[in-house]
């Protein structure tokens, strides 16, 4: 059986849905039997279940702006050389 | 009844009919508007992925710019071997570390620590979290509460945890971006994770039901 450090150094290949089914069963055996593992997979999960849910906010309407100033800028300087 | 013709140019898609790939290939061949429409759906993102790299506004903006502009620039060299988000992140995390080696060398904060592989785990809040922690703060607080889980994160750890889970490049794609070994994004990757997990077993954990700390 896998010692906690162990698991811990394989936890990424835990979550991940493409590892080997081997490699996965053994995991599998130490978190069904260690709830301190068994807890930092859930926690680990949902750490990252609640930043995949966050849609990036909106840029501010200034930084936009000259985004779109400094882009016009840019194709303004390249179109003589286009013609 | 007046029969018109057909518009000639075709209109930008919205992001329900969004296709990068032809987006891609019309703003190669001039169309600035087919740029924009790309920039457009991809700007938040890049402004994350800058603001969560340099924890700087002002150099979020320049990263902003000077990605997609580089990215304007530069198109006719994109190969379309990859997507080109990917090809913008890339673009993206590049200025970004420039800017992030700039400030550090201005100022004193480390630059390219050696990652530790030999991967002391420290997970000191071993808790359940409370049910649908989202639900019990507004938008505002949990993305603040998130936010500065991953800036108190070391700049390479924050920045393979940017790449991998939020922008979901590959672990390829990531050491790629980054310049650094597959075997180095995983370890990156996996610190990353558990330090984030700790802060916000801190923040959403169970009041009263640290029941496996001391087991």
């Amino acid at each position: 059986m896998l010692t906690c450090k162990q698991f811990l150094q394989e936890l990424n290949d835990y979550l991940d849905p493409n590892t080997d089914a081997a490699l996965k069963t053994r995991l599998e055996a130490h978190v069904s039997e260690c709830p301190n593992c068994f807890v930092i997979v859930d926690t680990t999960k949902k750490t990252l279940q609640v930043y995949k849910g966050v849609e990036p906010q909106a840029i501010p309407e200034d930084v936009k702006n000259r985004l779109l100033k400094a882009l016009e800028r840019k194709i303004a300087a390249r179109e003589p050389a286009q013609t | 009844m007046v029969e018109r013709d057909p518009p000639v140019t075709t209109p930008v898609p919205t992001p329900a009919a969004f296709d990068e790939t032809a987006l891609v290939a019309r703003a190669r061949a001039g169309d600035a508007q087919a740029f924009t429409a790309l920039m457009t759906q991809y700007e938040r993102k890049i402004y994350r992925l800058a603001k969560h790299i340099t924890q700087n506004d002002e150099d979020a903006e320049d990263v902003l710019q000077e990605a997609f502009l580089k990215a304007y620039e530069h198109l006719a060299g994109f190969q379309g071997n990859s997507k080109f988000y990917t090809w913008i992140v890339r673009i993206a995390v590049n200025e970004a570390l420039m800017k992030l080696r700039k400030r550090r060398s201005d100022h004193t904060v480390p630059l390219d620590e050696p990652v530790d592989t030999g991967e002391e785990m420290v997970n000191r809040e071993i808790a359940v979290w409370e049910d649908n922690p989202e639900q019990r703060y507004s938008r505002e607080e949990m993305q603040g509460i998130l936010d500065r889980a991953v800036e108190s994160l070391k700049p390479d750890f924050r920045t393979v945890f940017m790449l991998r889970d939020i922008e979901e490049l590959s672990t390829e794609e990531t050491a790629e971006a980054l310049g650094i070994s597959v075997p180095a994004v995983k370890s990156r990757l996996l610190r990353a994770r558990l330090a984030l997990r700790e802060k916000l077993t801190r923040q959403f954990k169970r009041k009263g039901e640290d029941v496996f700390a001391n087991l």
